[in-house]
């Protein structure tokens, strides 16, 4: 009987699955927090305004799971093998929201003429960039002065999203006026934003993909307080809550929940990794001892099992594993008070206090800031917190007024594009808190950044990444702490909400809901 | 004294207050860590020197502090709130947009607290010392000394999670397309919460108010010849002791009334209602300094305004004030 149920079964599931065919219809509630500045994304590029207008917008690529590149704006593209020229084939016949016809052209503006202004992220990577052309109406060249190996990474939709030249040339792009009705070419169309309370989009009937996208309307829904935000899904007022919209300890409690689904897939372009920055200029912090002390002194296990609830994963050093060119061959700095207070011994530490500046995200950072504390007290670090505000965050970390700092900082998919910035001495400047903040300076090793940056071959990159963390994880220039992991929680008759690298942020072009 | 030359020279005094507090506000903004552009770079995630000093032009924060100062104040003389550059609006419009929902939550908290206030007070204190007064007094006390945002959360846990009556959050059902009356009743169903919450507190200080005054005012020698006139208790009560006892309860209800504009944070935030105190807090965070700055303009001028209406309401209930002044 058992067998036969167990039959009946896997020959059910055998056959549901090629019935369950997309349905179109319906719509989805998605939880934005905060709610973003503006939808113009050329303009903004911060997480809620990319998770809203990752619908309006597209760039050439997106990017699966495994960070493969896949046809979005672009059909085909082909990669010269000197890597200096790549040419993409765009697709035919896409229009913008207001009708106008989608060109190549369009394609040059955005990159050459209004990103170049307004989009400091990807002005770095244009830095490599010679000329950007349209030969005829469907395709693009942009040729390389130099070889970078990371470029293929920067058609993802937050760093080089497409604009519409026929409303943005020649005009002041800031104060636009169409910003505030944002025109794109993907799968939503904006229809409404009710400030404080929701963004509605509406499907595009004209999208460029057959039958795409399902849903008919997408309500992104603002709720300010993380409690309400963890009633609002209970209730069933809102279907989605992208990672990082509740406080960690609702995830297990919600998840629990029938007919709710949860994945922490949908971040690895992003791969957000966390550390302390330590000032490396002056106080205790600029002895390595001490630097590699504060590494033994945390028990990084402890705070991902309680303060996040399991989530994620301790770090081993300053690249991600869920990205390329990891490598775990590196110094592996367990939990080891006692080899913490011998090194302090050693540089003969005599009790400087030390401030930490946690990250005023939530309650999570908060605790995960008084655990370090905690643990450096035990290990006899003089060390208290120094709490503030998201402002007075970014004015102490960009004026260096820190001794140990949170943070967190996104990768875009390759070193030379979320992790360098962060160790190189070209990146030491005052007044931005996403470079060298903590002030590490090694030339010997800027060099090899800078070499692996321009490889072609991507065994010689890795090899060359590999060599770099063995490295520098023994100069300990920051505390790594915890890849990061934020589960998007969905009701389980959402789907394929989750199919690339960047998750809900461009989700809705092929979710679906079951009936 | 009269009432038109009382309120000129308010008038007056208000403009002068008011410019006072526009220039202290326009300091304190300053003095604290953090300015707009810093928090915009901050959070697309990367920056370079660039594009912190095209916001900072942008925003005008390249200027000489007394030139901003300057500027400010100017165009506060002639009515203009700016614009947001980090919302993208100008002040004033993001202010109208948030104005009804504030009104229509704070106004009806504070119907609901003066109305109720009074009423219990007023009973309470006809039955002092029973055990129905017992009871209000403590009910009163209870919702006095619970913190708000608590009571906002458990009045969500109760009454939408686990009962499912109302709501528990927003302004009104997104994407319902209700119109007239269905939407007007649907407002409703969402505003039950939020108004109690925020309306128990105060009725709670109107309550206890109202019945320590009558208290007080019932012991005075006319109370005792209403009573040898022969007049009934309800009517002693209601023409003599009450209306000699309203006076601080107005006073009260002036300062509630001042800030009605400036929004509820707390229960904005908790019952994701799109206020103005929700656009002023956040507006803080980002150091969106045109907009706060705008908020608390608007709010001091609405203080100013409901302490000059209370002035004449406390002619209109007590006429012996405009006769001693």
């Amino acid at each position: 009987m058992n067998t036969l149920r167990a039959t009946t079964f896997l020959i059910a599931a055998t056959f549901a699955a090629p019935l369950a065919a997309q349905q179109s219809g319906g719509r989805l509630d998605i939880v934005v927090q905060p709610e973003p500045p503006g939808l113009m994304m050329g303009l903004v590029q911060n997480g809620p305004t990319q998770l809203v207008a990752g619908d309006i917008y597209e760039s050439l690529l997106r990017y699966n799971s495994d960070l493969e590149p896949q046809p979005s704006l672009a059909e085909s593209w082909e990669i010269s093998d000197d890597g200096l020229t790549y040419t993409f084939h765009l697709h035919d016949g896409v229009k913008w929201h207001d009708g106008e016809p989608f060109t190549a052209d369009d394609v040059v503006f955005s990159a050459d003429v209004f990103l170049r202004e307004t989009h400091a992220r990807l002005r770095a990577s244009l830095a490599y960039v010679e000329s950007i052309t349209a030969p005829d109406d469907t395709t693009v060249v942009f040729q390389l002065k130099e070889p970078f190996g990371p470029f293929i990474n920067a058609f993802e939709a937050g760093t080089m999203p497409i604009v519409p030249k026929h409303i943005y040339e020649g005009t002041d792009y800031a104060t636009n006026e169409m910003n505030a009705t944002p025109i794109g070419t993907g799968p939503f169309k904006f229809d409404e934003w009710v400030k404080g309370s929701y963004i509605h989009l509406v499907k595009n009937e004209d999208y460029y993909l057959e039958g795409k996208p399902y849903l008919d309307e997408v309500f992104y829904r603002v709720i300010p307080d993380a409690a309400a935000r963890a009633v609002a899904f209970e209730t069933g007022e809102v279907d989605v809550l992208p990672g990082g919209s509740v406080e960690n300890w609702d995830v297990p409690r919600l998840t629990a929940m029938e007919g709710v689904c949860s994945t922490g897939a949908g971040w690895e372009f992003f791969a957000p990794l966390s550390w302390m920055w330590m000032n490396n200029r002056e106080g205790p912090t600029s002895d390595v001892r001490f630097r590699q002390a504060v590494m033994y002194a945390m028990d990084r296990n402890f705070v991902k099992d309680v303060v996040w609830n399991g989530f994620g994963k301790v770090a081993t050093g300053p690249v991600a594993s869920s990205t390329n060119f990891y490598s775990d061959d590196v110094t592996q700095y367990d939990y080891n008070p006692d080899k913490a207070k011998e090194l302090l011994a050693e540089m003969g530490y005599g009790g400087e206090a030390v401030r930490i500046l946690p990250l005023p995200y939530g309650e999570t950072w908060q605790r995960w800031a008084e655990a370090v504390r905690q643990n450096l007290s035990e290990v006899g670090i003089n060390a208290e917190i120094d709490s503030t505000d998201v402002a007075g965050w970014n004015e102490k970390t960009s004026q260096w007024d820190y001794d140990l700092a949170f943070t967190y900082l996104y990768q875009y998919g390759d070193p030379a594009l979320g992790v360098s910035r962060n160790y190189v001495a070209s990146q030491i400047s005052k007044g931005s808190p996403w470079n060298n903040v903590e002030g590490y300076e090694n030339p010997e090793l800027d060099e090899k950044w800078a070499a692996a940056a321009g490889m072609v071959n991507a065994e010689d990159r890795a090899a060359a990444y590999a060599e770099i963390q063995k490295e520098i994880v023994d100069d300990v220039p920051v505390a790594w702490l915890q890849e990061l992991e934020f589960p998007t929680i969905y009701r389980c008759n959402v789907k394929d909400l989750v199919t690339t690298a960047i998750g809900v942020n461009d989700g809705p072009r092929d979710a679906w809901v079951e009936e | 004294m009269s009432i038109v030359t009382v309120i000129l020279s308010r008038a007056f005094k208000a403009f002068v207050t008011l410019l006072a507090i526009a220039v202290l506000n326009f300091c304190l903004l300053h003095a604290a860590p953090g300015d707009p552009a810093v928090v915009l770079a901050g959070e697309a995630g990367a920056a370079d020197e660039q594009m912190i000093e095209q916001l900072r032009e942008r925003f005008g924060l390249d200027q000489p502090f007394y030139v901003q100062l300057g500027k400010y104040v100017g165009s506060v003389l002639t009515l203009d709130l700016g614009y947001s550059f980090r919302q993208g609006a100008p002040v004033a419009q993001l202010i109208a947009e948030r104005l009804p929902a504030t009104l229509l939550l704070t106004l009806t908290a504070f119907v609901i607290s003066l109305v109720l206030g009074i009423a219990f007070g007023v009973a309470a204190s006809a039955r002092v010392g029973k055990a129905s007064d017992s009871l209000l007094t403590t009910l009163a006390l209870l919702f006095y000394a619970t913190p708000l945002y608590w009571a906002a959360l458990m009045a969500v846990l109760v009454f939408s999670v686990w009962l499912g009556w109302l709501p528990g959050f927003g302004y009104e059902t997104v994407g319902a397309g209700y119109t007239g009356l269905a939407r007007a009743f649907d407002i409703a169903k969402h505003l039950v919460l939020p108004a109690l919450t925020l309306g128990l507190f105060f009725m709670a200080v109107y309550m206890r108010m109202t019945r320590a005054s009558m208290l007080e005012v019932s012991q005075l020698d006319f109370v005792k010849t209403a009573k040898a006139k022969g007049l009934s208790g309800p009517a002693i009560r209601r023409r003599h002791i009450l209306r000699n006892a309203i006076l601080p309860v107005v006073t009260l209800a002036g300062l509630q009334a001042g800030q009605l504009v400036g929004g509820a944070v707390l229960t904005e935030t908790v019952f994701a209602w799109p206020g103005i105190g929700r656009l002023m807090f956040e507006s803080l965070a980002a150091r969106d300094y045109n907009t706060i700055l705008g908020v608390f303009l608007v709010s001091a001028a609405m203080v100013i305004l409901f302490n000059i209406v209370t002035d004449i309401v406390y002619r209109l209930v007590d006429p012996r004030i405009g006769a001693k002044a």
